[in-house]
């Protein structure tokens, strides 16, 4: 806790003091929370998800005289952390906290990580104790810029109320440019209650940041050479075109030279899955055709795409055949887990445009024949039953009465991987998940933050009925503000994926992944709040639950799916096999 | 397949082969935070730092902090983007493959009784080093240059037996005129 640790530097380096205090006739002088909430408001933001505490007493109050910039009380700061998250995926604007210092901050970590490793831009503000306090142990401090360090993308604790504005225009810029993420700024109490100048001045110039934009011109023509050339290519597209809003140009390019797409899981929806082009998501748990294209391609244009380790498998017999170009904006992104041949390093959006000018377009039906047998014999599997409900069938009725349109956010496991599989995502920033750190108790929250960011939209919670109950609280948060999160728990009273897996590979032993013995009634879990509780065992039953539900808009609806107990999630690559080497399911 | 990063930690790879040294260079903002986020980097991602030296750069507000470390070509590569990634982060350079200048100071302290005293005063002779403080009983030494000059001069004042040793770590530039060829 060592206050010199994180002192804010001044930026210019000749040492000269930061210019938006050299026009003071014209700034206003304002408290610092005041600074605060109109900085803010000059950002663009409309709608803070915070929690009140002794530390940030201050800025509520700013808030309650000025309640033009809308804050939502949520009943955990991990909730918090992740309902800003689902507002930022589902909308690109920068997700916006606001806690208290100690456990208030230390309680939106889960959340910040969650952020930070899927690349989401959000802004967190962390009371802390009075400067002259820090370091001494007092009353709810803890280093939290210290504790935050390794899962943000910067950091800054505030030492002067004439900076405030400065460090929160800086923060968002950096968390929403380049490859986005999580910027935390630590505010002392008597940094928010001082007063400060107000200047309004929009430049920002951190000499030490500029990230790269367009890409390297011959890198670009070399990679149209070898994809013009190329007989079996592939184009993988990961979360940087939903980030980088180039899922327009992805679609031109793909529809143009007919190379066939794979998303990944967080990809889903960069590129329309109703087009002929589209093999669905990679991986894990990809489909047959997506993964066996991986392997035998011989050009593959990874996209926006990091080559993660559920999308990879087993490295060495991870597309091997092929010779690789790599469009991402981050370069410690290229080369990090498989090596490239033609790096390139800029905004997805700009370079897509400029490959497809000097494309020209393969040839490429004998690939597709290729392709469409192993469509053919390897379709993804949904079995259906008429008096239980299967998973999958749950996932396909979901898609249906939404018609495809809806805002899908999931939690973790099985219900995850099916939800990706089997809901057609034909639109970007429909799909959300928590894809790089993999944290239950994400999807309800981050759908409240969806909801509340596209009130136009139908969002479906899809859930599992472990991953819920860790943040189930978060009804009470709906009910107040009418947010009507459709929440669609997949009840198999199992934590499945884990079940799953002891089943394959730990011969059965279900150590403690049962969790029949406690689940509650969940019906009368959302009664209890004020929401609404529906239930459904059987196919017949499931259809009339969400065509009621579908019509609820004023208040959150709990839909407790009782599905079949041990269904397995396939096609699946076990753990330390290549992508080629999958599991079906058994018939 | 590639070797994770942890098996690299003592310098070696699986085969206890020593994988080449690096000489990485960052100028960056001078404040801890800074500091600590690349000192984290290093940790949190399983890269090695042999020694680490801190400093005032060219101007004020500006660090230059020196970094050895181990690794083969793709893990030094990942070293110097990740680096570059810290917001804070002015300029990296990987020192390794043009000409540089380095330099690293040690101070040696070694138990001298008298009967000792000239033998190890040709040791500090041959490697230019100075005797900057004198008891009744031990020396302190100054040794400057290269890390093996360092290491080399040590390992000759250890059968004196070492009281007290201090590292800068080594610090460095690029060199400018390598010469005409």
């Amino acid at each position: 806790m060592n206050n010199e640790a994180t002192q804010i530097k001044d930026r210019n380096f000749n040492g000269s003091k930061p210019s938006l205090v050299s026009k003071p006739n014209q700034a206003q002088e304002l408290t610092g929370a005041e600074i605060l909430v109109e900085t803010l408001l000059d950002l663009g933001v409309d709608t803070v998800f915070g929690y009140p505490g002794g530390a940030v007493l201050p800025i509520y109050d700013t808030l309650y005289k000025n309640p033009k910039l809308r804050h939502i009380l949520i009943r955990h700061e991990q909730a918090g952390a992740h309902a800003a998250d689902g507002y930022a995926r589902a909308t690109g604007k920068p997700g916006v906290v606001l806690v208290t210092s100690g456990p208030g901050g230390t309680n939106t970590v889960t959340g910040i990580a969650t952020a930070a490793i899927d690349s989401i831009p959000m802004v967190v503000f962390t009371g802390q104790v009075a400067t002259s306090l820090i370091g001494n142990d007092a009353f709810q401090e803890a280093d939290i810029v210290g504790i935050t360090r390794p899962i943000t993308k910067h950091s800054y604790l505030v030492k002067d109320a004439n900076q405030l504005e400065h460090v929160i225009r800086e923060a968002f810029h950096i968390a929403t440019s380049g490859k986005p993420g999580p910027v935390l700024i630590d505010l002392p109490k008597n940094m928010v209650m001082s007063k400060g100048y107000y200047t309004g001045e929009r430049n920002i110039n951190i000499p030490s940041y500029r990230p790269v934009t367009r890409g390297h011109y011959s890198q670009i023509v070399k990679a149209a050479e070898l994809l013009s050339n190329a007989k079996k290519p592939l184009i993988y597209a990961g979360g940087g075109v939903i980030r980088g809003e180039a899922w327009k140009e992805l679609t031109d390019f793909a529809e143009r030279t007919n190379i066939p797409v794979t998303t990944t899981l967080m990809g889903l929806g960069g590129y329309p899955e109703g087009k002929p082009q589209s093999l669905g998501m990679l991986g894990m748990h990809g489909t047959w055709y997506a993964n066996m294209a991986m392997t035998e391609c011989d050009v593959l244009l990874a996209v926006g795409a990091r080559f993660d380790d559920r999308v990879t498998g087993r490295i060495d017999g991870f597309s091997p055949h092929s010779r690789k170009i790599h469009i991402d904006i981050d370069p410690s992104c290229i080369a990090k887990n498989v090596p490239v041949e033609i790096p390139i390093v800029g905004h997805v959006k700009s370079v897509l445009p400029e490959l497809d000018k000097h494309t020209n377009k393969p040839e490429v039906d004998e690939w597709w024949n290729t392709i469409h047998q192993w469509k053919k014999d390897h379709p993804l599997s949904s079995p259906k039953l008429k008096d239980r409900i299967m998973p999958q069938h749950m996932i396909e009725a979901i898609s249906e009465i939404t018609k495809g349109e809806a805002i899908v956010v999931t939690d973790v496991g099985q219900h995850q991987m099916w939800a990706a599989q089997l809901y057609k995502y034909n639109h970007p920033r429909s799909f959300i998940t928590s894809g790089g750190l993999g944290t239950m108790g994400y999807g309800f929250p981050a759908a409240m933050g969806a909801a509340v960011a596209c009130p136009d939209r139908q969002v479906v919670c899809i859930t599992g009925d472990g991953g819920f109950q860790m943040t189930a609280y978060e009804l009470s948060t709906c009910v107040e503000n009418k947010i009507p999160v459709k929440i669609a728990i997949m009840n198999n009273g199992y934590l499945g994926m884990v079940r799953q897996w002891q089943e394959l590979f730990f011969g059965k032993r279900y150590s403690h992944s049962d969790l029949r013995g406690g689940n509650p009634d969940f019906v009368k879990l959302a009664e209890s709040y004020g929401a609404v509780g529906l239930r459904a065992t059987n196919p017949e039953e499931m259809k009339s639950v969400l065509e009621e539900a579908m019509k609820i808009n004023d208040r959150p609806v709990v839909m407790d799916f009782q599905v079949v107990e041990e269904a397995n999630c396939y096609p699946m690559v076990p753990a330390g096999a290549a992508i080629n080497e999958m599991v079906e399911e058994p018939k | 397949m590639t070797p994770s990063k942890v098996e690299y930690l003592n310098g070696t790879d699986k085969k206890g082969t020593q994988l080449p040294k690096h000489t990485i260079s960052v100028l960056v903002a001078h404040n801890l935070n800074a500091l600590s986020r690349i000192i984290g980097m290093f940790s949190g991602r399983g890269f090695d730092i042999e020694s680490i030296s801190f400093g005032q750069g060219q101007e004020p507000g500006l660090a230059r902090i020196t970094i050895t470390t181990q690794g083969d070509e793709q893990i030094v590569e990942q070293i110097t983007k990740q680096l570059h990634n810290v917001i804070d982060v002015v300029k990296v350079k990987d020192l390794t493959f043009e000409p540089f200048i380095s330099r690293e100071l040690a101070l040696v302290k070694v138990s001298a009784p008298p009967a000792k005293r000239s033998e190890i005063m040709q040791i500090v002779n041959v490697f230019r080093a100075k005797i900057i403080d004198i008891s009744t009983d031990k020396l302190t030494i100054e040794v400057t240059g290269s890390g093996d000059k360092i290491d080399a001069a040590i390992g000759l004042l250890r059968q004196f037996g070492l009281v007290e040793v201090a590292r800068t770590g080594s610090v460095a530039l690029k060199r400018e005129y390598t010469g005409d060829t």
